[in-house]
C-alpha cells in the first residue's frame, strides 16, 4: 500500500464529487481526504483525493474516475511526485499561553492567526505529520479544538489540461 | 414558444427515436398530454410495469443498435427502473430514461412522489442529470442521446421537474456532436497494433475470444476477415454470439461457465490470446489466479478502464475494435492452424458423446429443454432473434440456438436479471414485426413480469414465448444438488396454468408433455401469424453440463 495523490479536473457540474466518490465507496475503500476548488481554467474544477492503496487499485481508480462522463482528466501520483500542503488550526484556552507554549509556538512556525477572550487559534501549514507532531505537543496545553484539511497538491511532472482539451479537436 | 412537455416529445422525435416505452403518473402527465398530438410521428408503448418498459427498450436497443427511449413519472414510477437501469449499464446497452419530477420549488421538501431519482440512478446509469427549467431541456436531451450511443453505450436518465415541463419555450433543437470531456475515441496505437501482429505471426497455438464489443462497434466484418486471413480458432462470450456465422471454420463455441468444453479448457493452452470487446468476466476466467497463465494477452478493447482489469495484457490495443481489427488484420500474415483446431474438434466430439446427444436427442425419459431448441433451430428463419430469461433454460437456449445473423442474442449477461426476457422480447419484436422473436423463459422469471403479456396482446407483437416449465427455479436447484447437498430449500414452484393465463391474454396457447407431440408444435408455433405460447414441460431435475463450478479453473471444467 502506497499513499497516493489523484487530481481530478472536470467540469463544474451538479453531482460529480457523488459520482466520484462511488467509485471509492463501491470498492470498500476510503478516502484519506479530499478537497475540491477551482482550477487554474475557466470553469474547470479540480479535486484533489489521497488515498492509501496498492498501485493495481490506483491505477484502476484512475482510469474509474476518467471514466466519468464529466470528468476531463484524472492523474495520480506518488507523494514523492506531488508537491503539497495541508493547514490546520488548533484552539489553545487562554490561560495555556505561557512561554512553553510560545516557545512551541516559534520551534513550528506556526501562527496565532485569533485571540479571543478565552482561547486562541493557532494556525499551522505543512504535511501531516508535521501538523500531527504540533498536535501531540499541543494536546498538554489543554487543546479545546483541531481542524485538519486536505491536502492540496501540485504535481511536480509536467502536463496541461489545456493542452489535453486543445489536442481532442 | 411551446410548452416544455411538446419540448420533450419533438426532441424525442428529432432525436429519430421510433418508440417510446413508458407509464404515466402525476409528476409526467404534461409530457403525456403533449404525446397525444405527435402519436403519428412517434409510437407510445404503454407497459404494464415501469420495469417491462425499461427491458422492453433494451430489447429494442438490442436488436436495432438504436437508442431505447423510456418514459416514467417520478418517485415510484423512476425506482422501478433501477434494475433496468444496472442491467443495462452493465450489458452495455444504450438507454436514454426520462422521469417526471416534482416541482422545482418542492424538491428536497419530501414532496408526493418525490424522490431523488439523480441520486438513486446514479452508480446505474453512465450519466445523468435532472433538469429544472424548460430552456435545459433540449439541450439535456441532446446530450443524453449523444452520451448514450457514442463510445461504449449505455443507459443514461434525465429528471425533468413538472414546471419545467408547464413552462413555454423556444424550440430549435441542435443534436449534441461532442462533450468536451468525453471522447471515448482515440486513435490506434500503431505500434501496440505491430506488437500484436508480431505475437499473432509467430504464435503457434493463438487463440480469439470475442464479445459483445464486437457488436456494439459493427466489426463482425473485420472480425470474419481477420478470421479468415488468420485462420485462427474463436470463441465466444454470452453476448458476443451472433458476431461470427457459427459455421464459420474459425468458430469452436461459446466460452465462460456453461460455456463448451474445448473452448474453456484450451483456454489455458494457448499462447497467444487475443480478446475482442469483451470484458473477462468472473462467468468467463473462472478462477483468474489459474487463467491463461501460459499465454500473452492482446486485448482490442474501447473502455480503457477494462484493460488490465482482471487480466493483465502484454499488448493493449485501445480504441474501437472495427478500426483496430482491420489494421491488424493487415498487419498479420495469412496462416493456418489445421494441427491447434483440431484439438478444439476432438475436445468438441468430447462433449458430444458425454452431453449434446442426450440433451438434444434424447429418445425416452422427460423432454429435454436442448430438444425443444433444436427443434427451434430446425424450423426458424435464419435470422430469428432469441431472447432468454436467466437460469437453466437461459444456458441451454443459449448453448444450443444456431446463431447464423448479428443482433439475434438478447439476454440479460451481466446483471442475470429475471423477468427480462418477455419485456425484452416484446421490444425486440417491435424494433421489426415481421423478424422471428423468440422468447425462452423459465417458469419462474416468466411471473416476475407475466403482466406484460397484456402489452404483447395491446400491441399485437407476434413474440413467440417458450416456456420451458420445470416447476422449478432449476438454475438454483441445480447448485443445491450440487454444492448444497441436495438441499431443496425453497426452489421447488406451485405453478399456475400458464395456458390460461395466455389464452387470457388472447395468446394462442398450447402445452406439450410428450416427446412425440414436440416437433409439431414447435413447428406450428413458428409459423403462427401472431403471438403464441408454448409451454413445454420438461424434467424436473436436469442439469446444464459442461460446468466450471465456483472458485475452479477453466481447465477444471466439468462434462458431468
Ligand atoms: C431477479 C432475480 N432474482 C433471483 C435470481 C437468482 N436466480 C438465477 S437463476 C434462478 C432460477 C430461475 O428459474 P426459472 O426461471 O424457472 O428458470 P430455470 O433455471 O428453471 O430454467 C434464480 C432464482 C436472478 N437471477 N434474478
Ligand atoms: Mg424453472
Amino acid at each position: 500500500m502506497n499513499r497516493y495523490t489523484i487530481l481530478v479536473y472536470t467540469e463544474n457540474f451538479i453531482g460529480i464529487l457523488n459520482r466520484i466518490t462511488i467509485i471509492f465507496t463501491r470498492r470498500g475503500i476510503n478516502i484519506d481526504a479530499l478537497t475540491a476548488s477551482e482550477s487554474r481554467l475557466d470553469g474547470i474544477h479540480k479535486i484533489t483525493i489521497e488515498v492509501t492503496v496498492t498501485e493495481e487499485q490506483i491505477i484502476q481508480l484512475t482510469k474509474q474516475i476518467e471514466k466519468v462522463v464529466d470528468v476531463i482528466k484524472a492523474y495520480c501520483f506518488k507523494d514523492e511526485e506531488v508537491v503539497y500542503q495541508e493547514i490546520a488550526l488548533y484552539k489553545v484556552p487562554i490561560e495555556s499561553l505561557d512561554p512553553g507554549l510560545e516557545k512551541v509556538i516559534r520551534q513550528f512556525n506556526a501562527h496565532i492567526i485569533a485571540a479571543e477572550k478565552e482561547f486562541v487559534v493557532i494556525e499551522f501549514t505543512g504535511h501531516k505529520e508535521d501538523t500531527q507532531a504540533l498536535l501531540e505537543i499541543l494536546k498538554p496545553f489543554n487543546l479545546l479544538e483541531f481542524s485538519r484539511s486536505g491536502r492540496v497538491a501540485i504535481a511536480k511532472p509536467k502536463f496541461s489540461v489545456q493542452e489535453y482539451l486543445n489536442n481532442q479537436t | 414558444m411551446i410548452r416544455g412537455a411538446d419540448i420533450v416529445v419533438k426532441s424525442l422525435i428529432e432525436e429519430n427515436s421510433e418508440y417510446i416505452f413508458g407509464y404515466p403518473g402525476g409528476a409526467i402527465m404534461p409530457v403525456y398530454d403533449a404525446l397525444y398530438d405527435y402519436s403519428d410521428q412517434i409510437k407510445h408503448v404503454l407497459t404494464r410495469h415501469e420495469q417491462g418498459a425499461i427491458h422492453a427498450a433494451q430489447g429494442y436497443a438490442r436488436v436495432s443498435g438504436k437508442v431505447g427511449v423510456v418514459l416514467v413519472t417520478s418517485g415510484p414510477g423512476a425506482t422501478n427502473l433501477i434494475t433496468g437501469l444496472a442491467d443495462a449499464l452493465i450489458d452495455s446497452t444504450p438507454l436514454v430514461c426520462i422521469t417526471g419530477q416534482v416541482a422545482a420549488h418542492l424538491l428536497g421538501s419530501d414532496a408526493f412522489q418525490e424522490t431523488d431519482v439523480v441520486g438513486l440512478s446514479m452508480p446505474g446509469t453512465k450519466w445523468n442529470i435532472q433538469v429544472r427549467s424548460v430552456e435545459e431541456i433540449a439541450p439535456a436531451i441532446a446530450k443524453a442521446f449523444h452520451i448514450a450511443k457514442t463510445g461504449r453505450p449505455g443507459p443514461v436518465l434525465v429528471d425533468i421537474t413538472k414546471n419545467a415541463q408547464i413552462e413555454f419555450g423556444e424550440f430549435n433543437y441542435a443534436p449534441c456532436l461532442s462533450v468536451r470531456s468525453f471522447r471515448p475515441y482515440v486513435k490506434i496505437n500503431e505500434k501496440a497494433v505491430a506488437d500484436a501482429a508480431t505475437l499473432i505471426n509467430t504464435a503457434k497455438q493463438p487463440y480469439v475470444l470475442f464479445g459483445q464489443g464486437v457488436v456494439l462497434a459493427n466489426a463482425e466484418a473485420e472480425l470474419k476477415a481477420f478470421l479468415d486471413k488468420t485462420g485462427i480458432p474463436a470463441a465466444s462470450t454470452l453476448l458476443g454470439s451472433g458476431a461470427l456465422p457459427q459455421d464459420h471454420p474459425s468458430y469452436v463455441g461459446k466460452l465462460g461457465m456453461h460455456g463448451n468444453y474445448a473452448p474453456n479448457l484450451l483456454t489455458n493452452q494457448c499462447d497467444v490470446l487475443i480478446a475482442v470487446g469483451m470484458r473477462f468476466d468472473d462467468r468467463v476466467t473462472g478462477d483468474l489466479k489459474r487463467y491463461a497463465k501460459q499465454a500473452k494477452v492482446i486485448h482490442l478493447e474501447l473502455d480503457p478502464s477494462e484493460i488490465d482489469k482482471n487480466v493483465k495484457t502484454t499488448v493493449a490495443i485501445q480504441g474501437d475494435c472495427k478500426v483496430s481489427l482491420a489494421l491488424l488484420t493487415e498487419a498479420v500474415q495469412s496462416n493456418s492452424h489445421p494441427e491447434w483446431m483440431q484439438r478444439f474438434r476432438e475436445l468438441e466430439n468430447e462433449e458430444k458423446l458425454a452431453v449434446m446427444t442426450n440433451d438434444l436427442h434424447a429418445t425416452q425419459g422427460g423432454l429435454h429443454m436442448g430438444e425443444v431448441i433444436r427443434l427451434i433451430n430446425q424450423f426458424k428463419e435464419e435470422d430469428a432473434v432469441l431472447v432468454t430469461d436467466v437460469g437453466q433454460h437461459q444456458m441451454i437456449a443459449w448453448r444450443y440456438f444456431d446463431y447464423k445473423t448479428t443482433r439475434t442474442q438478447v439476454t440479460s449477461g451481466g446483471l442475470g436479471t429475471m423477468g427480462f426476457a418477455l419485456p425484452a422480447a416484446l421490444g425486440a419484436q417491435l424494433y421489426d414485426y415481421k423478424r422471428q422473436v423468440v422468447c425462452v423463459v423459465g417458469d419462474g422469471g416468466i411471473q416476475m413480469t407475466i403482466q406484460e403479456l397484456g402489452t404483447i396482446m395491446q400491441t399485437k407483437a407476434p413474440v413467440k414465448v417458450v416456456l420451458l416449465n420445470n416447476n422449478y427455479l432449476g438454475m438454483v436447484r441445480q447448485w443445491q444438488q450440487l454444492f448444497f447437498d441436495k438441499r431443496y430449500s425453497f426452489t421447488e414452484l406451485e405453478n399456475p396454468d400458464f395456458i390460461k393465463i395466455a389464452e387470457a391474454y388472447s395468446f394462442k396457447a398450447r402445452k406439450v408433455t410428450e416427446r412425440e407431440d414436440l416437433e409439431a408444435s414447435v413447428a406450428e408455433m413458428l409459423l403462427h401469424q401472431g403471438p403464441y405460447f408454448l409451454e413445454v414441460v420438461v424434467e424436473k431435475e436436469d442439469n446444464v453440463f459442461p460446468m466450471i463450478a465456483t472458485g475452479c479453473s477453466v481447465e477444471e471444467v466439468r462434462l458431468s
